[in-house]
């Protein structure tokens, strides 16, 4: 680890303007001093923001206010995002162990990077996450758990997050507080598809930190599911997963939310499948073909093509047992 | 080999020929063993007993010491950098940055390293234990991707973890043989295993397999597999001139001290290898280049040294255990009885070790057959020396064999345990010698009544619930009983009815002190609680590898002859004024504390009494176990059958095990706690080969691309199931305490009773491992 | 920097770069909790914060200063914790070195089923009351691992210290 200060933040204004060029935020670490460690990460400062807002408030509206300091734990214990977010709390329990759950910050998940292998090997391999234009050595090498859609020639690397799945599926809103002030965006838009520059994976502007996450209300999100396969039955990070909620008025799908985990260079939100299924009759047929159409541009790779087919069964089967 | 040596060889070859027809054919009662261990008599002694281990308040209190965890006076902390080629040469190393990084004490290279030997390769000699025949950081050379190139020390870990990355390396890179492929393409070797080719031939298999009315033909792929003990491999090292101190993690604590004497020129007795716990081995913890790196480092600084490999570094130094691709031909007759059996095929190694993953070893006892060709061919990869991990050769060789037997079993319509028993053996097939014990049929008969094997169902793909496609496999577990020459014991006894028993063995959670705790205290009439088991220590005597299950025997062995010692002794000392004067050694056992007549119970006289009549506080003896001559004249192996029951989801293709079944025929348990522990660890072990397993290598740059217990998945609580264990406990005469070691059979055949339950869930046969779920889909 | 650990307050000015692990392990003499992994993969560090568990790697210390911090040496003693008295019972280890973590993670996953924290085996998030079964306690504890395989002695134990039904 290269030497670091430290300070601790006691509000977000704090945070930022005592944020210089070189300095990270630091939740709970979980993936921050990992990487530190691996010196994939060399912050000259690190600004601890586990003080922050760390309220979950439920608005009169049904909508979320999250603080981005809460602990993965706490949202998934909320009593609110229980009932009326299942999915959120249920993603967020897929994910990690409890020890890391109990450590991890919800601003913290949303910007955990890659755990490709070929990232992480500093050393040894060439990869254009990390050092752009070196070269990616996933492409033909161990790629059982990279992405399948958003690839591009340069990174194959999934987000690995999925807390951020279920976000994605609920249209949350990322509230960030920079140099320049307060602003939103979408967490749908807040990464980027890795193209020619996989080293930029955020829409942050420099300094800029998440103080929270809105969360919309969803009318038919008490009725959701989170399925995750894995390599093991738990403990690991997806294969592929996928966040449903699905919304049928006389068995035609009035409104539906996909998002997929594991397959995507980017919390995967299935516009494509959506598309396809709004008014369409809840049927198998229906799920299929939705499934196809989002999985039509994925690309598979030398280990991983097996995900394509995968997907499409998991959304298939989510989308049946929400319809049954 | 010049013709000298060759003549010598010769010579030597037909004198151990000579010797192991004499071995076999001499009578029972001059082999050790030959007259059963009188402890087995014993009914109502501590063996058997369901002691709990005896180290448990420190493990559970947080208090036992690991390696890592003894703190030295002045001591600095080590940080070792990798190579990241294959093959080469470093061109330059520039130290200069992380020299001046604070805290920094040294940084040794091959440049300013001490001289020092190889260390001897395992094998070599009757205490080496090298992995690898190579010279240590003396010279620019590389042989693997991950090779230490540097070592930092520092005041701190964080300190010398730092200057690490600072260290700048440039290479001179040459070709390097790195995929299988390739390897295979340039030939391969006969495989040696102890000296001995790894190939055996009876009749003409390719010709009986051709003519036989039905057969099976396949291949099956097994990966590389890394150990992964939880405690990270560490020694605590200092120097007190030339006496050199490793409080180490380790399998093998008289080799390796044997062998560090070697590497930098001291006497034997100059170094002192300690290991009281050891965090997890599995094979993996013996001697590799972290321990002769702290020395040298140590011995450079003039400071103590805390080396612990991290997680990568375990990956990079560590040897693991090989992959195979192996061939599995069976032909049989219309009754089912095999007329041949071929079990051949080829895995890699280095150009620098002597571990070919000897996959055929179940093949040559398991089965009799008509016919029989059983082969291993060797290829060289440029990579780190894979070494032996938990069952080397039976682990992945039952896959095979347990899986093609399953698939014959399926061809011809006959219930798989009925197809093993139709060919279940009379004599050793290959040895001709005679079993020590076996009862295989017990274990099958009494574990297809407790697993509820007549409910499998009949074809496969039959049964589902919900998703879920449900399946029952099973195949066999062996393991042969080894015991090593070098085995040798001290005991101490008191006046007050004390005994210390003093043997350099190992426990890493084995049960190893409980259960031989219990064995002392029957074999001398003691009370468990008036016993202690010391070992993990090269103070002691005794050279005892926990390996190839073997240190129950060794243990057992030793102890034999060092209580014989001590009852002559007593006998000597009680003299013509006890009530056991006028016996033989072989005429008394011990009972209640003291010697008594075997013929006569009355006739005792209790320790406290011979020894304070002698005026002696304590009496101490040690001796050495005999030559293993039993391995030669019986064929001693332990056998098992494992039960499972797998649940594949017909959307996903996971696979899940909810039921798990062992039923062994391993001799006499000593501690069915422990003894439990043990199978179910093996099993455990077999359900991560099964399902999960994969060491990850890059054929590009032979760069392990998986070094973490994040990206290498070995199996979780929730995998878990709770695991049914039962045993024949029939003890085999012919082996000390009647016991056989049960350390590795757990793993065994665990992939192969996956694998067919998974076939039998779904009718898909997966031949390469792990049965990761998109083989299934 | 004030640390205070098992109910003893220490002093000690350490490197930043220092995790709690490291400095428990080395700098207190705290040698119970363990490192398997240092990377937050194995649970051999897992200590308990205010009550809950973290794995003690992944955490640089200067993030919990003047925090109640127990470790394994802080559970029990004379007499040992009932859970420890259950480990020795039922072999929940064989080489010991994953225990520390599997003993604090165990306490602290007790301690959220008590209070009403869902699993990812959970069938009804909702729900008020959480029941320890057998899926329920192996899904909580499996971010502890155990190459030894003494899963069933574990959550043997376990379910005997905390489980109202045998799990």
């Amino acid at each position: 680890m290269t030497p670091f200060t430290y300070a601790r933040a006691a509000d977000a204004a704090t945070a930022v303007s005592g944020a210089g060029a070189n300095a990270k935020y630091l939740g709970g670490g979980t993936n921050l001093v990992d990487l530190m460690r691996e010196t994939i990460e060399r912050p000259e400062a690190l600004v601890d923001v586990t003080g922050l807002a760390q309220a979950i408030e439920a608005r009169a509206d049904g909508s979320l206010l999250i603080g981005a300091a809460v602990k993965n734990t706490a949202l998934a214990e909320d009593r609110t995002v229980r009932r009326d977010f299942p999915l959120i709390a249920r993603a967020i329990l897929a994910g990690a162990s409890g020890q890391i759950r109990n450590m991890a910050t919800v601003g913290g998940n949303i910007l955990q990077r890659t755990r490709c292998a070929y990232f992480y090997d500093n050393e040894g391999s060439r990869c254009n996450k990390r050092q752009p234009g070196q070269g990616c050595d996933a492409l033909d090498g161990f790629n059982r758990n990279h992405a399948i859609l958003g690839t591009s020639h340069a990174c194959i690397a999934t987000h690995p997050s999925d807390m951020c799945i279920a976000l994605v599926a609920h249209d949350a809103i990322v509230h960030l507080e920079g140099r320049a002030g307060k602003r939103t965006i979408p967490l749908t838009d807040l990464h980027r598809l890795p193209e020619g520059h996989p080293e930029i994976e955020t829409m942050l502007e420099p300094g800029e930190l998440i103080t929270a996450i809105e969360v919309p209300a969803l009318g038919f999100g008490r009725r959701a599911i989170y399925r995750k396969v894995r390599d093991r039955s738990s403990y690991a990070f997806a294969l592929v997963s996928v966040a449903a909620a699905l919304d049928i008025e006389d068995g035609r799908v009035r409104d539906v939310r996909l998002a997929l985990g594991g397959v995507g260079t980017k919390p995967w939100r299935a516009w494509q499948s959506e598309a396809a299924l709004r008014g369409a009759p809840a049927t198998e047929v229906s799920f299929r073909r939705a499934a196809e159409a989002e999985l039509a541009n994925a690309k598979g790779y030398r280990e991983n093509g097996f995900k394509i087919e995968l997907a499409k069964r998991m959304i298939v089967a989510a989308l049946q047992e929400l319809a049954a | 080999m010049s013709m000298v040596e060759d003549a010598k060889a010769t010579v030597q070859g037909a004198l151990q020929t000579v010797m192991k027809t004499a071995v076999a054919l001499a009578p029972d009662n001059w082999i050790p063993g030959g007259i059963p261990d009188p402890i087995m008599r014993q009914q109502h002694g501590s063996i058997g007993k369901a002691l709990s281990r005896i180290d448990g308040p420190l493990k559970v209190g947080g208090t036992a010491p690991f390696a890592a965890e003894f703190a030295l006076e002045g001591m600095v902390y080590a940080a070792v950098a990798f190579s990241t080629i294959a093959k080469g040469r470093i061109a330059t190393i520039d130290t200069a940055a992380a020299e001046a990084s604070p805290g920094v004490v040294l940084v040794m290279t091959y440049k300013n390293a001490p001289r020092m030997e190889k260390v001897p390769l395992f094998g070599s000699s009757p205490k080496a234990a090298g992995g690898a025949d190579l010279t240590i950081m003396q010279d620019p050379s590389v042989h693997w991707n991950g090779q230490p190139i540097a070592v930092v020390l520092a005041e701190t870990q964080e300190q010398a973890d730092h200057a690490k990355t600072l260290i700048h390396v440039t290479y001179d890179e040459d070709p390097a043989t790195l995929s299988f492929a390739d390897a295979k393409a340039a030939g391969t070797d006969q495989g040696m295993f102890m000296g001995e080719p790894l190939h055996a031939e009876i009749g003409k298999a390719e010709e009986a397999l051709a003519a036989a009315p039905h057969k099976v033909d396949a291949a099956y792929l097994t990966p590389r597999h890394n150990h992964n003990a939880i405690e990270l491999h560490a020694a605590t090292i200092a120097w007190d001139g030339d006496a050199l101190r490793v409080h180490d993690a380790s399998q093998l604590v008289a080799h390796t001290a044997w062998s560090l004497s070697k590497v930098f020129g001291i006497a034997e007795d100059q170094v002192r290898v300690s290991s009281p716990f050891v965090g997890g081995g599995f094979g993996g913890k013996c001697l590799w280049d972290h321990q002769v790196l702290g020395a040298a480092a140590a011995k450079l600084a003039g400071r103590p040294v805390r080396i612990m490999l991290s997680r990568e570094g375990v990956y990079r130094v560590v040897g693991g255990r090989t992959l195979t691709e192996q061939r599995v031909a069976i032909g049989a007759d219309a009754s089912g009885k095999f007329t041949a059996l071929i079990h051949t095929g080829i895995t890699a190694m280095t150009s620098h070790n002597a571990m070919p993953e000897p996959f055929i070893l179940p093949t040559m006892s398991v089965y009799g057959a008509d016919s029989f060709l059983l082969d291993v061919r060797v290829t060289h990869i440029d990579m780190l020396a894979n070494t032996f991990m938990r069952a080397p050769g039976e682990s992945v060789g039952t896959f095979a064999l347990e899986s093609a037997v399953d698939e014959l079993a399926a061809a011809m319509g006959i219930d798989p345990i009925e197809l093993k028993l139709i060919n279940e053996p009379d004599k050793d097939p290959l040895m001709g010698l005679p079993f020590s014990q076996r009862d295989v049929e017990k274990a099958y008969r009494d574990g297809a009544e407790r697993f509820g094997w007549t409910d499998r169902p009949k074809t496969p793909g039959s049964r589902r619930e919900g998703e879920w496609l449900i399946g029952m496999g099973v195949a066999t577990a062996t393991y042969p009983y080894h015991r090593m020459s070098g085995g040798a014991a001290r005991i101490t006894l008191t006046r007050d009815g004390h005994a210390t028993v003093d043997i350099a063995a190992h426990e890493m959670g084995m049960g190893t002190a409980t259960a031989h705790t219990q064995v002392t205290a029957d074999r001398l009439g003691l009370p468990i609680e008036q016993v202690v088991f010391r070992y993990g220590d090269t103070i002691f005597p005794g050279v005892v590898l926990a390996g190839g299950s073997q240190q129950t025997a060794s243990i057992g062995a030793s102890v034999i002859e060092a209580h014989k010692a001590l009852v002559t002794e007593l006998l000597k000392l009680a003299g013509n004024d006890s009530p056991l004067a006028g016996l033989k050694p072989d005429e008394v056992g011990c009972f209640d504390a003291g010697l008594a007549a075997l013929e006569d119970d009355g006739r005792h006289e209790s320790y406290a009494s011979i020894l304070s009549r002698a005026q002696r506080d304590e009496l101490v003896v040690e001796a050495a176990a005999p030559p293993p001559l039993e391995l030669q004249h019986w064929s001693m192996h332990s056998h098992g059958a494992v039960f499972v029951e797998a649940r594949v989801n017909a959307v996903t293709g996971e696979v899940r095990v909810p039921r798990m079944l062992g039923s062994f025929d391993c001799g006499r348990i000593l501690n069915p706690k422990t003894g439990r522990s043990q199978f179910r660890g093996g099993m455990i072990m077999g359900l991560g080969l099964a399902l999960m397993e994969e060491t990850e290598f890059d054929e590009r740059n032979g760069r392990i691309m998986n070094p973490s217990l994040s990206d290498y998945h070995v199996p979780v609580h929730l995998d878990v199931p709770e695991i049914d264990v039962i045993w024949t406990d029939i003890p085999d005469p012919h082996s000390p305490m009647g016991a056989r070691g049960i350390g590795e059979i757990g793993i065994t055949g665990v992939a192969a009773a996956v694998a067919n339950a998974v076939f039998n869930a779904t009718g898909k046969r997966v031949r390469d491992l792990p049965i990761t779920l998109d083989k299934l889909l | 920097m004030n640390f205070n650990i098992n109910g003893e307050t220490h002093q000690l000015e350490v490197d930043l770069r220092t995790s709690l692990l490291d400095l428990l392990r080395d700098h207190l003499g705290l040698t119970g909790s363990k490192k398997g992994c240092n990377q937050g993969a194995c649970g051999a560090c897992t200590v308990l914060v205010e009550g809950e568990r973290i794995n003690a790697c992944l955490a640089l210390a200067v993030q919990y200063q003047d925090r109640a911090i127990v470790t394994v040496e802080g559970l029990g003693g004379e007499p040992l914790h009932p859970l420890q008295q259950a480990f020795i019972d039922h072999d929940g280890f064989q080489c010991g070195y994953c225990t520390p973590g599997q003993l604090c993670s165990a306490v602290a996953m007790a301690e959220e089923v008590r209070r009403g924290l869902p699993s990812f085996v959970t069938a009804d998030l909702s729900s008020d009351v959480m029941t320890l079964d057998h899926d329920e306690l192996r899904e909580r504890m499996s971010g502890n691992l155990c190459r030894c395989g003494a899963y069933n002695g574990i959550v043997d134990a376990i379910a005997e210290t905390y489980a109202k039904e045998p799990a």
